[in-house]
């Protein structure tokens, strides 16, 4: 199963003039858009451009001043505070505890989002086994290599099966041939109709996405495949794209 | 005499080999540029060639002094910005730009055409604290105060980390006029994409030089014909195309995936040898590689 734009039936995110104020600073101004189940959508825009205030809004951290829609189910105004269990999230800045094991980690996280002994025991067994990771389940985090580890946030962040997760400049610094496991580790995510948000500075990252999006002082100016934006701004790489909407 | 001359450097932590006989030279007024990521050795060599830091084994000159034994005069000829921001959040924009002077028992006035371009965009902020300013602006100010001193040779630790697309461009414009003015600069990135702004580049994984040259003649030096390839469903076309007999790799390349192949196998092989059905929006073009598509093979003989 792949993300195909023609079908978009079943959507995880849908907001309508999404708007948050403060004071007289308006730093996200009426944005819309749908992002579809299974999709991997790639949220842009420069420094201060609005993005981080958007995507507190968008995982239930920050309510709305105005606007409305839905995230994992939930009303982004009436019930934004639900909307954090039903959603993961993994940067590549902090994620997991590095003084905990590989196992004590994913009993965390398993525990905080509520989930009962056993389905802990269940989820530590599958994603060792899925990672290849049981001959160091009980090894610090901090000793593993660096793509072991992003690999092993990825699934902890995926540990109570959300339908969205957000990805905060997930594969930054990182090796380029762990870079592209990380990717196929995302494919694959999403191939199980699971919804992938991602925030990042990267644009050669964004070339990975479905779609992405470019917010610009605080409003969403372009929204489509890299492939669509690359023609429509007769570029030949996403950097280009940006620089031409944002200079 | 290079600007900056290593021979052989090495240095371990415990028992992480960070740096493994490093060798380079860096030229006056040539930009040179550290690629490789996280965890490569980056920093530790910038901390040896800034005096902050002893090497276990080889030589460095910078500005042609020795690294360990006349420290004092190298850190008076040279500006480093660290990959961490390192000024002092709670001063204002001009009294860190003040506090770096006077610390190199020099003045803003004296030294302030090298400047000039990159304070002007700051200075309308400049009562601002250091900490309240954005990436893009930070990073400004920090290159400001690592020049106030009128160095001969300037480090730049991953200074374009965490900045936007438009300042991290401007960044680069920066530094073209600066090593105009006869300045030698060692600048490190983890992204490949900044490689080709560089004179010369080496490209660094667990603390070795996989190759040192221009970023031209880095590309030219890929050993396979490669194919950028992309269909409905790259990830199944991924598995399958790694089964291929034809394919020497195929990894992820954003929207496209890139095929190196061996030398004797034809565009039209490879269209006939995948399933119209499954893929009936195939698209298969030769390409040129990349420092990225560089970088992955060097890897992958390592």
């Amino acid at each position: 199963m792949k993300f195909n734009p023609a079908d978009m039936q079943a959507y995880s995110i849908e907001v309508d003039h999404l708007t948050k104020k403060f004071g007289q600073f308006t730093a996200v101004d009426q944005i819309s858009f749908k992002v579809a189940k299974g999709e991997i959508f790639g949220f842009l825009g420069a420094n201060g451009a609005g993005k981080t205030t958007a995507m507190r809004m968008l995982t239930g951290l920050s309510k709305p001043t105005s606007g409305s829609g839905m995230v994992a189910g939930f009303d982004v105004i009436h019930d934004y505070e639900k909307i954090k269990t039903r959603i993961g999230y993994m940067s590549q800045k902090f994620s997991l505890y590095e003084d905990l094991t590989v196992k004590q980690n994913i009993r965390f996280f398993g525990g905080i989002y509520g989930l009962s002994k056993q389905e802990i025991r269940q989820k530590t067994d599958a994603i060792l086994h899925d990672l290849r990771l049981s001959e160091v389940a009980s090894k610090l985090v901090a000793s593993l290599p660096l793509g072991w580890k992003q690999r092993l946030a990825f699934a902890i962040s995926m540990v109570h099966d959300p339908d969205i997760v957000f990805l905060d400049e997930p594969t930054g610094g990182v090796d380029p041939m762990v870079r592209r496991e990380f990717w196929e580790a995302i494919y694959e995510a999403a191939g199980h109709g699971r919804t992938i948000f991602v925030t990042t500075h990267y644009l050669d990252e964004a070339e990975y996405c479905d779609r992405v999006s470019i917010m610009v002082a605080g409003k969403i100016e372009a929204l489509d495949t890299p492939a669509n934006l690359k023609k429509q701004f007769g570029s030949q790489t996403m950097n280009d794209v940006f620089l031409k909407l944002v200079r | 005499m290079a600007a900056i001359e290593v021979n052989n450097i090495s240095r371990a932590y415990g028992q992480v080999q960070a740096l493994d006989a490093v060798s380079l030279s860096v030229e006056y007024g040539e930009l040179f540029g550290l690629i490789g990521p996280d965890g490569a050795g980056k920093s530790t060599l910038f901390r040896i060639l800034t005096t902050l830091l002893l090497a276990d084994k080889g030589q460095a000159t910078v500005a042609g002094h020795d690294v360990e034994k006349a420290y004092r005069q190298i850190r008076k000829q040279v500006g480093y910005m660290p990959g961490r921001f390192s000024l002092y959040q709670d001063l204002t924009v001009e009294e860190n730009l003040k506090f770096f002077a006077t610390i190199f028992n020099t003045t803003v006035e004296e030294n302030y055409n090298l400047i000039k371009d990159i304070y002007e965009q700051i200075e309308p902020f400049k009562k601002r604290p250091a900490g309240k300013l954005s990436g893009g602006m930070k990073q400004k100010l920090a290159l400001s105060c690592a020049l106030i001193h009128k160095p001969k040779v300037l480090f730049l630790d991953e200074p374009t980390t965490g900045v936007d697309a438009v300042s991290r461009q401007e960044f680069w414009d920066m530094l073209k006029s600066l090593k105009a003015k006869g300045i030698a600069i060692l600048v490190s990135t983890p992204y490949m994409d900044e490689a080709g702004m560089c004179d010369r580049i080496a490209l660094i994984q667990n603390g070795r030089i996989l190759q040192t040259d221009t970023p031209g003649k880095i590309v030219d030096s890929y050993p396979s014909p490669l194919y950028a390839i992309r269909s409905g469903n790259n990830y199944e076309l991924l598995k399958i195309l790694r089964d291929m007999d034809y394919t020497r790799s195929a990894l992820p390349f954003g929207e496209y995936l890139h095929l190196a192949t061996h030398a004797n196998v034809s565009i039209d092989e490879i269209i006939s040898s995948l399933d119209p059905a499954d893929y009936p929006d195939l698209e298969v073009r030769p390409i040129e590689p990349d420092i990225e598509d560089l970088f992955l093979e060097l890897s992958r003989e390592v």
